[in-house]
């Protein structure tokens, strides 16, 4: 994935949160993960990035 | 709990039965091979089990009539088979519903229609529905065709004091109190089991949340016998609903209460009246019905450390608490009292060494370890426990009513078979099968001729071969030899070569197999799986 393409997703995720809505967001996002997780189609790579995503989330950590 | 100006037995549909105390005195003290306490359906299916090895047993029970309280409906394949072996099946082939199918919903949109195993091998459904005062009353009807059981209503034990080699009960009656001896005691008085308090014994484990009012109605509904799950329906936002048809036009809804919702005013009779209203609504029924029966209900995964304490041995909910989604709380009862009674009856004439007694708790503890491990699973769907899991549960809902991957979820899995893998008396699998059932699984259905390979099962062991000159060079008394078509339906499920041979116990489970078998490791088998004989 080219930079670009980072940006385009990055962009495409910020606009679909606001259109979501505050309240569906949670919703909206672990559907996401469950989508993406399915197409990657690997369990152990899906279950290591989910620990990854897990990281830093007080960026002082 | 029932509608105003109706009794505890006043049904719609069903007679309880009223049973005396024991009117004649004289004899009640004398001593019993095995007593059994409680006289519910594991209680009385343990006393059939023990009659048809031919040994005699007392049950005694503190109620005057069938169970008016617990209310299981869910009847599982293998247990079919235990009513099959302790000669009780065919009432409830004539009235059970059997069912294959189950269907979820999501805000009113199927999202998963799932079936159950099924195939033409087996000579069960995977699953029958039917009312706990029938499977009761069928089993009543089997013990008084049974000379070898005596059964005291109103009958209830308050002691339970070890002798040097027999247990002696205290028991009362509206009559008076006495003892009795008896050599063995099973202990079949449910939840609430005053014998666990009499031995002092507790329950561990773990409460859920998520409490549900189950409700029986009466009505002329037209839909098949299939399991619906409503997630997030209209009528109940955030909570799930299961259906349940059983005979009679009896109904069986089951819906979860909202954090908020009181728990005293969810059981008044006008709020159970409004929400199963609100139900019928929701599925599309607008006939009349009427309502049987409510009760409340909220999951517990508990279990006894040690089944055994003695020559106590629990049997059913005495033992184990499990959540109703895993439908294994009658079913695994059923399976304790089948697996310990041929067990007790080999030691006691000697057939088995003592030992056999003590793969009781290690097989059917694993078996409630094991339906804690996917009824928790299921309990944490149908009622999550924790904003995590509810978000993602709901996550996966709302993916599923695009993506069939994500409904396959919601399926609750419910005839995951149980193998006893850690039986200090089930031999090692022969890993030269390439297939088939393990050793400590129960042995699958197969065709043979216009029957079923379990129709030709002996009393006690059978061995399956399929070789004629093996059959004719064991030596193996008492044990029924089969011999199948090395080419046909039982050697295709049993994956098995021209040589092999399958152990199978009184209680269907495989003992042993071997994918080449010589007659001296089978006799060696047999020795291990009965821990040695004693005479």
């Amino acid at each position: 994935m080219t930079p670009i393409d980072v940006e385009r997703i990055y962009e495409a995720l910020a606009e679909k949160l606001d259109a979501v809505g505050q309240e569906k967001s949670e919703l909206f996002l672990a559907k996401l993960a469950l989508l993406l997780s399915h197409d990657i189609g690997d369990a152990g790579r899906v279950l290591k990035l989910i620990e990854e995503a897990g990281h830093h989330l007080d960026a002082s950590d | 709990m029932r509608p105003a100006g109706r009794s505890d037995t006043d049904s719609l549909y069903f007679t309880y039965p009223h049973f005396e105390a024991p009117n004649d005195r004289s004899g009640l003290s004398k001593p019993a091979p095995v007593a059994i306490v409680g006289a519910g359906p594991i209680g009385m299916a343990a006393a059939l089990a023990l009659a048809r090895e031919g040994v005699r047993s007392v049950l005694f029970d503190a109620k005057a009539t069938f169970n008016d309280g617990s209310r299981a409906i869910c009847v599982a394949r293998p247990s079919l088979h235990i009513f099959e072996r302790i000669g009780a099946v065919t009432p409830f082939l004539d009235k059970a519903l059997g069912w294959t199918t189950g269907r979820s919903f999501y805000r009113g949109q199927q999202i998963l229609e799932f079936q159950m195993p099924d195939n033409g091998d087996e000579k069960y459904r995977p699953m029958y529905n039917i009312q706990q005062q029938y499977i009761e009353q069928f089993l009543w009807d089997a013990i008084t065709q049974q000379p070898l059981i005596e059964t005291r209503w109103q009958s209830m034990v308050i002691g339970a004091k070890d002798t040097d080699n027999a247990v002696q009960l205290e028991v009362r009656d509206p009559h008076g109190s006495y003892t009795i001896e008896a050599d063995w005691v099973l202990a079949a008085d449910g939840a609430r089991s005053e014998m666990r308090k009499i031995r002092g014994l507790r329950l561990k484990g773990d409460n859920y949340e998520g409490r549900y009012v189950i409700a029986d109605v009466q009505m002329p509904h037209d839909y098949p016998t299939i399991r619906r799950a409503l997630f997030d329906p209209d009528c109940r936002r955030g909570a799930t609903i299961l259906i349940h048809r059983q005979p009679d036009n009896i109904w069986r809804i089951d819906y979860q209460l909202g954090d908020g919702e009181d728990a005293a005013e969810a059981m008044k009779e006008s709020t159970v009246r409004q929400s199963v209203s609100a139900v019928l609504n929701e599925i599309g029924y607008d006939g009349d019905w009427d309502l049987e029966w409510w009760s409340t209900y909220s999951a517990n995964t508990l279990a006894l450390d040690d089944y055994r304490d003695g020559r106590v041995f629990f049997i059913g909910d005495s033992a184990h608490i499990v959540p109703i989604f895993g439908v294994r709380g009658l079913n695994n009862g059923l399976a304790d009292a089948h697996n310990i009674a041929w067990k007790l009856a080999w030691v006691m004439q000697g057939k088995a060494g003592p030992a056999l007694l003590d793969s009781y708790t290690p097989e059917r503890r694993g078996a409630t370890l094991d339906v804690f491990a996917n009824a928790t699973k299921s309990a944490r769907f149908m009622t999550p426990p924790t904003r995590g899991w509810e978000l993602i549960r709901n996550a996966v809902l709302n993916l599923a009513l695009s993506h069939p991957f994500a409904g396959r979820l919601a399926n609750p899995r419910q005839m995951t078979p149980y193998t006893y893998a850690d039986s200090p008396v089930v031999c090692a699998d022969d890993t030269q099968f390439s297939g088939g059932p393990v050793t400590g699984a129960m042995l699958p259905g197969a065709c043979v001729g216009d029957g079923y390979l379990s129709d030709l099962l002996g009393a006690g062991f059978s061995l399956i071969v399929f070789d004629d000159d093996l059959a004719q060079n064991v030596d193996l008394p008492g044990v029924e030899i089969i011999v199948a078509d090395a080419q046909g339906d039982v050697a295709r499920v049993l994956a098995a070569g021209p040589h092999s041979a399958y152990l199978v116990r009184p209680d269907l489970h495989i003992a042993a197999r071997w994918f080449k078998a010589e007659p001296a490791a089978i006799e060696l088998g047999l020795q291990h799986a009965i821990s040695g004989a004693t005479s």
